[in-house]
């Protein structure tokens, strides 16, 4: 069975648009994420290396936190890419395994690609690695709900809880 | 035994991502609270706005981490497996608090539970599981490396 072609993913105003999006994020630029390439769907994601980024200030080595809010951000970027029309997505859930700790004083990398789109809900799966996604340092699956804000207003975080 | 854990959360803040993030940790007894005070560069989604789905997964597991660093009286980290994050609610722009709860710990391996929520603990904003290899095994396995 062929995989119907990526909706949304083709061309250079689709890589402008989804790097547009990524550096929306606060937690994006504060983490220096950069949009690699898209190619067939598939998101490529880069954090640069920085020793403020370690889990371990004896190793240097990225921590944890790190790997999976790249994985996070690639993977609601495929499920984008995935859509006829751009909207917000929302994690539902995100499962990691890690392989193997990311190398000290390495940039780490996250191609993720969006498997399974529907009207609510984007399946997702995303490598992390440094060199290629042959050796790996984890694997995600995620699940995304599909333009999340609907029905929410700009800054409907900010009014008040309901007592 | 409360010296190891103090240096634990001493070890925590000396940790260079947790200072980033701007986690602060807090021990009653054995239990630990991990609290993260908002900042602009936490957020995901600029709209709302939201906590990036990512710095609330980060917060729980290094809540898992040191708590089960505690519960198994190792003053090192032990190292993830594997985590499982189900997000409940939106991250709203306040103080998250989180707190890791230890179901298992084996020969190798611990199982390891934690909850991330903002105003009301009866209402968690996410939750994580996670598996994670616990640090006596990983001095062995350096030890047969060598």
């Amino acid at each position: 069975m062929t995989a119907e072609p990526p909706l949304y993913g083709a061309g250079r105003d689709v890589f402008e648009r989804v790097r547009t999006m990524m550096q929306w994020t606060p937690q994006g630029r504060a983490l220096g994420l950069e949009l690699v390439r898209i190619d067939n769907g598939k998101v490529v994601g880069r954090i640069p290396y920085r020793a403020q980024l370690a889990g371990d200030p004896d190793t240097g080595i990225f921590a944890g936190g790190v790997i999976t809010t790249l994985l996070d951000q690639v993977c609601g970027m495929a499920a984008v890419v995935a859509m006829r029309e751009p909207a917000v997505v929302a994690t539902i859930d995100l499962r990691i395994d890690y392989m193997r700790p990311a190398a000290a004083g390495r940039d780490v990398f996250a191609e993720a690609h969006c498997y399974k789109i529907g009207k609510n809900v984007a399946f997702v799966r995303a490598i992390a690695f440094e060199d290629g996604p042959d050796n790996a340092i984890a694997h995600a699956a995620s699940a995304f709900m599909v333009n999340s804000n609907s029905g929410r207003r700009i800054g409907a975080n900010l009014r008040a809880e309901k007592p | 035994m409360s010296e190891v854990h103090e240096r634990l959360a001493a070890a925590l803040a000396r940790i260079p991502y947790a200072g980033f993030l701007g986690v602060r940790a807090e021990l009653k007894g054995d239990e630990l609270t991990l609290s993260l005070p908002f900042g602009e560069h936490l957020v995901g989604n600029p709209l709302l706005p939201a906590l990036h789905g990512g710095v609330v997964g980060a917060l729980m597991e290094l809540t898992a981490l040191t708590q089960l660093a505690i519960a198994s009286k190792s003053e090192h980290f032990p190292k993830t497996i594997d985590i499982g994050i189900d997000f409940l609610r939106s991250g709203r722009p306040v103080e998250t608090y989180a707190r890791a709860r230890v179901v298992k710990i084996g020969r190798r391996i611990a199982n390891v539970q934690a909850e991330a929520w903002q105003t009301r603990r009866s209402e968690p904003i996410a939750a994580l599981h996670g598996h994670f290899l616990i640090a006596e095994d990983i001095e062995s396995e350096s030890k047969f490396a060598s």
